[in-house]
């Protein structure tokens, strides 16, 4: 036994009224882990009931404890009928798993139910005891931590980054079970809640398991995603990157070679070694003994061809690096082997286990200092699948006679589905692998996998970007002393990463180089397109800005294979048209860089929609980039010149705005001095694609318009015309805002500490008459421009502020339905810094002074800043009454509502106070009243954001991934204030529920923050509607880092905050 | 195209103050986006018309969604799914409790019944609050009257504690749960010059010196003393108030009061003469109001028998402000030097309060 799990069910409170006659309720509460449950007394006639039960003890193996979710539901007794669920509450209680995280989860939890949404809360405490048994790290991997966070995590250090984890698990919908047409939506919805939470939980187990195996302790940017297939099933997939990280804090930090983290690791190999055949079938997926056992056959010959398209829009050059010159070829070239051979190493080591496939990925965005060498440019790859049904008529049986669907039972039916899902996701990354190879990278960085689904037709995408990295921190051991440091101090700091990696005799395809504009030593290419963030010691000019791309396609509606095969077809003209208007869009802001970028292309019954969302910059080391010229195909006709000239004149205007919008303004250099041996800058690129590895030929697509030099865009129809339109027709951000969907915006770093999460959600139901290409297009833009504006107007009280990590995702619900989910974080920043320069002057010698006693004062000072505004009324009066300053109160009171009724100018007057009026009241009025009522009860705030940190605060600790699928359904859709009172309802409820878990972690916020699903499906006919939402991020802990200079400015306005009489003071 | 669904959901829920307003006033959505885009927002944020509707909508959805809180305050503070900065939780309760002085003029002192409610189609065309608005208000002052109803202790901290609103406003209800509780009579002609506020001043009066509360202000047992310690007056006190008779009831008390009035008050009044021929009618009424209120009809129109009694036979002769007190303090004191009566300390207890009242209720 080497857990046990201590459950205590303390209290509830905001219970609703389950029996009409008393209008009370008798609740009570099960407790269930593994096929164990307990029960607490019935508490009889209360909405707040107290049951301080005893602490219920699980004795659990710890695989289970990762596999398994705690369950509570909330009842309530009735002696007659049955007893009838309140609502549940899912604890995962992994974070108390490992040593650094949570001790204790102990707090207030929604409970939930999939049709009544959250019904009152629960008190629970949860404790895990683990028993130190070191051998049976075996099926579980506990000890593992899990981070969100593409980078990182800010209070660890990364001693080795492995590299690339994978794993997918698959399983039956529940909801497609024949058993579903018997139950209630309820315990359908509860079923599928309690397989994904399992099947999480397993899937987490064996990705930590590999990583145990990869000698290391942790794994960054784990994303995790479910993929509804419906009929066929249910897959959960997951990604991340194997870290062996350190704690900063931890004295040991500064003796990497010999601290505890790698030392406990080495033992593990030893522990594998008895127990060889658990892994032998390969590790990525234990249950695959059965392979082949059904119909692999049939799936792999309905897989129709695979359109895999590569992206790759950037040249490269393989010139020395550093001020060795030519030198640094042979160098470089080194550098490249060694890290390739290290990366190889590991995969063909043969005493660990035979990994059939090592992928050189990474799921991260952002990297230790020195870790990113070159980059080569975005790879990409798409394809096109069927979904197979799934005949199993043994499998029916079992679950017509238990009803119950444990995955493992489950999975023993199943054993080939892993296993085509593997053989998909191989294909594609090997495809990956190859792009990354032919761009003279060894890795790929920033990778990310997708799915889209629609009907049985599912398009699978994975995208990175192709980089050169330092080998250093992917050996095993020694950190220091590597033949590479010294290479890596000659590198220029700001524009080493733009480099081309690749040999420029060599190029893969055509593209304009020209010497760093920054170093002047080594090749740049003329745009640069990335999937991570900008890299912190990148040179940048100006600020940043959001770029999109948007683009519909009719499609025929089709089945199976005709269907996929249209796609297919589709999909090579879908990337190229993206690429073209992300190029457009970015010469359009005058900018020549692109990072973040994330192509989603989204099937639907009759269309494909494709959404590139990236964030534009200037990169110095980058030359300029040149404009747009139009050319019309008519040049005789006079009138038709003049227009032509006209819109010139209206894209060179954009241009020179936007330049001026985000400040940039390069230096000018001389063509002698940079010696460039192309006279001018001039775009060119190319989409470069490949069928798959087996095909030999490799079929190539030019982007860059012919054989023109120079970037032109020749109007020769209407479509051509109104894709120059919809170039000038986003319009930019109002003035104070900012938006980019990166981390952080380049040229922004003085934020402020106010954020704001939010989600926003669009449905637009598309009138089936004008169904054209265009028409769609146009429709598809302004959805999405009136999404921006809806936000800039909602968030203007926040001005100035920078909408970051802005995340868009599309899908199409049904034939005639668009639907776009938003999230993103509002951060605010201070605009004047820069300008008041004696103030900054003084601020900085105070922050300087306030940073040396940060230590020590941070704790008492957090104690009042934050017992101030919690005073929000003003306590209970005195007993007896002053005269006189009730006479005040009354004349002034009065006097009020004068000016009110002047105000207003209407038959009514208010009496309500404003704060800003109430404000003056002195200070001490607070000390000659009691406590007010409601100082203690205020819930404590969580924040939540999708960025991996939070401004002005430090992260203090990591207590552990949350990880959340919900399920509501309504069959009152109108009483609930239809479709956007159920969702926003919904959405809201999904906030309360992920604070409430970290709350009871001890964590004050969420970072990292994703939805990464919000499947959303109504019938208004039938009056109903479902929504499936899952989230993720990291629970954290921060702790002010301005606490010590808010303080003293904000006391005085804290004492504003409550709503009181003037009168008071002049007792 | 059009939409379908669309919402906003922040993780701290966004509070427009200005939409807050136009939802408390009773307005439905498109006439709120109509009275934004006159405020000239568009042109401040250069936003669309279909923003500001969408914007519109999502806040109606919020507050729609928070109104259920707003009826239990405290469930607003422990409630998860609402994340609220304590100073919005605070402006969102106290501006869902504040009501329109004309709207409070209607039914102070009315019974919070079902049949009042009814009334409520009339008083909203009668004083051009949104029908809508009425009715918050109404349940409004119902739902606080029926919570602390039964409650012991001061009615203005019961209020407090309960709905969390600002000490003026819980002051403010006190009046109101006070008035409709005693029911005394606002509505006539005679007394619409008179503003919520007068009312208000002398509820507290009132509830500060002639409830049960007032008494118990020794630390006694809690449990021998009676419920609804600040809504009812005390009736004992009531019922004494009878004695007071004696001091018009007995010709020699009576002249000797006036005669110890008038010397006092020599020279100081503008208005002697006119006090000197009145003192035995002003002296009559404010007594015969005393005795009187033992009856609940009585009690019931307390209000407009200080009018009339007093005010306006004050009025008619143009006392001016400085002069009522003057007279009302000399009035009051002089009772002590009268030595055939016994009642000294319950004539303070009465006078002291009506005095104050009086004073306030003196204005055109």
């Amino acid at each position: 036994m080497p857990g046990k799990l201590k459950v205590k069910i303390v209290a509830g409170r905001h219970l609703p009224v389950m029996d009409r006659a008393s209008d009370l309720t008798d609740a009570f509460v099960e407790v269930k882990f593994g096929n164990t449950t307990f029960k607490t007394d019935v508490y009889l006639k209360s909405l707040n009931p107290q049951w301080n039960s005893e602490w219920f003890k699980f004795e659990v193996d710890d695989e289970d404890l990762q596999d398994e979710p705690l369950q509570i539901t909330v009842l309530d007794h009735d002696t007659y009928s049955a007893n009838d669920a309140i609502g549940k509450v899912y604890i995962d209680i992994d974070p108390l798993l490992y040593s650094e995280a949570a001790t204790v989860i102990s707090g207030w939890f929604p409970i939930y139910d999939t049709i009544h949404g959250i019904r009152g809360e629960i008190n629970v405490v949860v404790k895990v005891d683990l028993f130190n048994d070191l051998n049976r790290f075996r099926q579980s991997s506990c000890g593992v931590k899990f981070f969100c966070t593409t980078s990182i995590p800010k209070c660890y250090r990364a001693v080795i980054i492995h590299g690339f984890v994978e794993e997918l698990v698959v399983n039956e919908d529940p909801e497609y079970q024949w058993i579903d047409r018997i139950r209630t939506p309820r315990a359908s919805n509860e079923a599928r809640q309690r397989l994904i939470s399992l099947m999480s939980g397993e899937l987490q187990r064996k990705i930590g398991l590999k990583v145990l195996e990869m000698r290391g302790n942790a794994v960054v940017g784990y994303l995790q995603c479910f993929d509804l297939e419906g009929e066929s099933g249910l897959v959960v997939r997951a990604i991340g990157t194997a870290c062996t990280l350190d704690k900063l804090s931890s004295p040991a930090a500064f003796l990497p070679a010999c601290n505890s983290p790698s030392k406990d690791m080495k033992e593990i190999p030893f522990n594998e070694d008895p127990n060889p055949n658990t892994h032998s079938s390969g590790p990525s997926t234990p249950l695959k003994n059965q392979t082949y056992s059904f119909s692999p056959s049939k799936s792999y010959s309905r897989q129709s061809s695979s359109s895999d398209t590569d992206l790759s829009l950037t040249p490269k050059t393989g010139m020395g690096s550093g001020s060795a010159g030519k030198e640094g070829g042979p160098f470089k070239a080194l550098l490249r082997q060694q890290t390739q051979s290290a990366l190889e190493q590991r995969g063909g080591s043969p005493h660990r286990f035979c990994r059939r496939r090592e992928f050189p990925f990474f799921t991260l965005t952002a990297f230790p200092p020195g870790f990113l060498v070159h980059v080569g440019g975005v790879v990409s790859a798409r394809s096109v699948k069927l979904l197979d049904r799934i005949h199993n008529p043994a499998f029916v049986g079992i679950m017509g006679n238990t009803r119950s669907y444990k995955l493992l039972d489950w999975n023993s039916f199943n054993s080939d589905e892993p296993e085509t899902r593997d053989a998909w996701w191989a294909e594609i990354r090997q495809e990956i692998k190859s792009h990354a190879k032919a761009l003279g990278c060894h890795a790929v960085v920033g990778y990310s996998e997708s799915t889209s689904i629609c009907e049985e037709v599912c398009i699978l995408s994975a995208s990175g970007t192709a980089a050169v990295l330092n080998p250093r921190f992917l050996q095993d051991g020694t950190v220091e002393g590597c033949l590479e440091q010294r290479l890596e101090e000659n590198l220029p700091i700001g524009c080493g990463f733009c480099h081309i990696p690749y040999d420029e005799l060599n190029m893969p395809f055509p593209a304009h180089l020209t010497y760093c504009y920054n170093c002047r030593k080594q090749k740049v290419p003329d745009v640069l397109f990335t999937t991570i963030d900008l890299p912190t010691d990148a040179a940048v000019i100006g600020k940043g800005c959001l770029i999109q791309a948007r683009l519909c396609r009719l499609k025929k509606k089709a089945q199976a294979e005709a269907n996929a095969t249209a796609i297919s077809n589709l999909l090579p003209f879908m990337e190229y048209e993206v690429h073209t208007q992300l190029m457009n869009k970015l010469k359009l802001k005058g900018m020549n860089a692109l990072f973040g970028l994330r192509i989603q292309i989204t099937v639907g019954e009759n269309m494909l929609m494709g959404l590139a969302s990236a964030t534009g910059v200037y990169l110095a080391a980058l030359p300029t980039p040149g404009g747009i010229q139009i050319a019309g195909k008519t040049p005789n006709d006079g009138s038709y010149e003049q227009h032509i000239s006209h819109m010139q004149k209206k894209i060179n205007d954009t241009i020179a705005k936007n330049k001026e919008l985000y400040e940039i303004n390069p230096p000018e250099i001389s063509e002698e001095i940079i010696g460039s041996p192309i006279p001018e800058p001039r775009q060119r690129s190319r989409l470069l694609r490949s069928q798959s590895e087996s095909s030999d030929e490799v079929t190539e697509l030019d982007l860059s318009h012919g054989k023109k030099d120079a970037f032109v865009l020749e109007i020769d129809d209407t479509d051509a015309m109104e894709d120059v339109h919809s170039l000038l027709t986003d319009v930019p951000p109002p003035s104070g805002f900012y938006s980019c969907n990166t981390e952080i915006m380049p040229g922004i770093n003085n934020w402020t500490s106010e954020i704001q999460m939010f989600t926003s959600v669009r449905v637009i139901r598309l009138s089936s008459l004008n169904l054209t290409n265009q028409a769609l297009n146009k429709n598809f833009n302004d959805l999405c421009e009136n999404l921006l504006k809806s936000l800039y107007f909602k968030l203007r009280s926040m001005i100035p502020c920078c909408l970051c990590h802005v995340n868009f995702t599309v899908s199409l619900p049904e034939d005639e339905l668009i639907q776009v989910t938003v999230t993103a974080v509002a951060i605010t920043f201070d605009k004047n810094q820069a300008l008041q320069t004696t103030k900054t002057h003084v601020e900085k010698s105070l922050q300087r002074a306030s940073t040396d006693n940060e230590e020590l004062l941070q704790f008492p000072l957090e104690l009042c800043s934050d017992s101030l505004p919690s005073h929000p009324f003003p306590p209970a009066k005195a007993t007896s009454v002053d005269y006189s300053s009730f006479a005040d109160r009354c004349s002034s009171w009065i006097e009020l509502i004068k000016l009110k009724a002047q105000t207003i100018r209407r038959g009514s007057i208010k009496t309500t106070v404003t704060v800003e009026k109430a404000s003056p009241m002195g200070e001490g009025n607070f000390r000659n009243r009691s406590a007010p009522p409601c100082a203690n009860s205020t819930v404590g705030v969580v924040k939540m954001t999708p960025l991996s940190f939070i401004p002005g605060a430090k992260i203090t600790k990591y207590l552990g991934i949350i990880n959340m699928f919900f399920i509501r359904e309504t069959t009152s859709l109108r009483e609930e204030g239809g479709v956007s009172g159920f969702l926003h309802a919904f959405i809201a409820e999904v906030f309360a529920m992920v604070r409430a878990h970290v709350a009871a972690l001890g964590g004050n916020a969420v970072v990292s923050y994703i939805m990464k699903q919000c499947v959303f499906m109504e019938n208004p006919n039938k009056n109903q509607a479902q929504c499936l939402i899952n989230v993720s991020g990291d629970a954290v802990v921060f702790v002010r880092e301005s606490d010590l200079e808010v303080v003293p400015t904000q006391q005085p306005t804290a004492n504003c905050q409550p709503l009181c009489t003037e009168g008071e003071v002049t007792t | 195209m059009t939409s379908e669904l669309d919402i906003f959901v922040g993780n701290t829920t966004l509070i427009d103050e200005d939409v807050y307003r136009l939802w408390l006033d009773g307005y439905s959505v498109s006439d709120a986006v109509a009275l934004r885009v006159r405020s000239g927002i568009l042109e401040q944020t250069g936003a669309t018309a279909a923003v500001l509707q969408s914007d519109t909508m999502d806040h109606y959805r919020t507050f729609h969604m928070l109104e259920r809180l707003l009826h239990a305050p405290p469930k607003l503070l422990h409630q998860l799914i609402f994340q609220i900065p304590p100073s919005r939780q605070a402006l969102l309760i106290e501006r869902y409790y504040a009501f329109d002085e004309a709207f409070v003029r209607e039914v102070l002192g009315k019974k919070l019944s079902k049949g009042t409610k009814k009334d409520l189609d009339d008083i909203s065309p009668k004083t051009g609050i949104t029908l809508k608005s009425c009715r918050r208000q109404f349940d409004n002052f119902k739902r606080v009257f029926k919570v602390v109803e039964e409650m012991r202790g001061s009615l203005v901290d019961n209020i407090q504690q309960h709905f969390l609103l600002s000490d003026r406003l819980a002051r403010d209800y006190a009046a109101i749960v006070f008035f409709a509780n005693n029911r005394f009579e606002t509505g006539k002609k005679k007394l619409q010059y008179l503003s919520f506020g007068d009312f208000a001043f002398c509820a507290e009066l009132m509830i500060q010196n002639w409830t049960l509360g007032a008494v118990g202000e020794a630390p006694t047992d809690p449990d021998s003393q009676m419920d609804d310690m600040d809504m009812d007056l005390d009736k004992e006190f009531l019922q004494d108030l009878k004695e007071l008779k004696v001091l018009v009831a007995d010709k020699d008390l009576l002249d000797l009061h006036k005669s110890l009035v008038c010397t006092a008050l020599r020279g100081k009044l503008g208005v002697f003469s006119e006090m000197e021929a009145n003192f035995k009618n002003l002296s009559r009424g404010l007594v015969n109001v005393a005795a009187k209120l033992t009856h609940n009809k009585d009690v019931r129109d307390l209000f407009v028998d200080l009018v009339e009694k007093f005010v306006e036979p004050c009025r008619s002769d143009h006392w001016p402000l400085n002069d009522v007190r003057l007279f009302l303090n000399q009035y009051s004191a002089s009772v002590h030097s009268l030595d055939g009566f016994r009642h000294q300390a319950l004539w303070d207890r009465y006078m002291g309060t009506l005095r104050g009242c009086l004073l306030r209720l003196y204005h055109d």
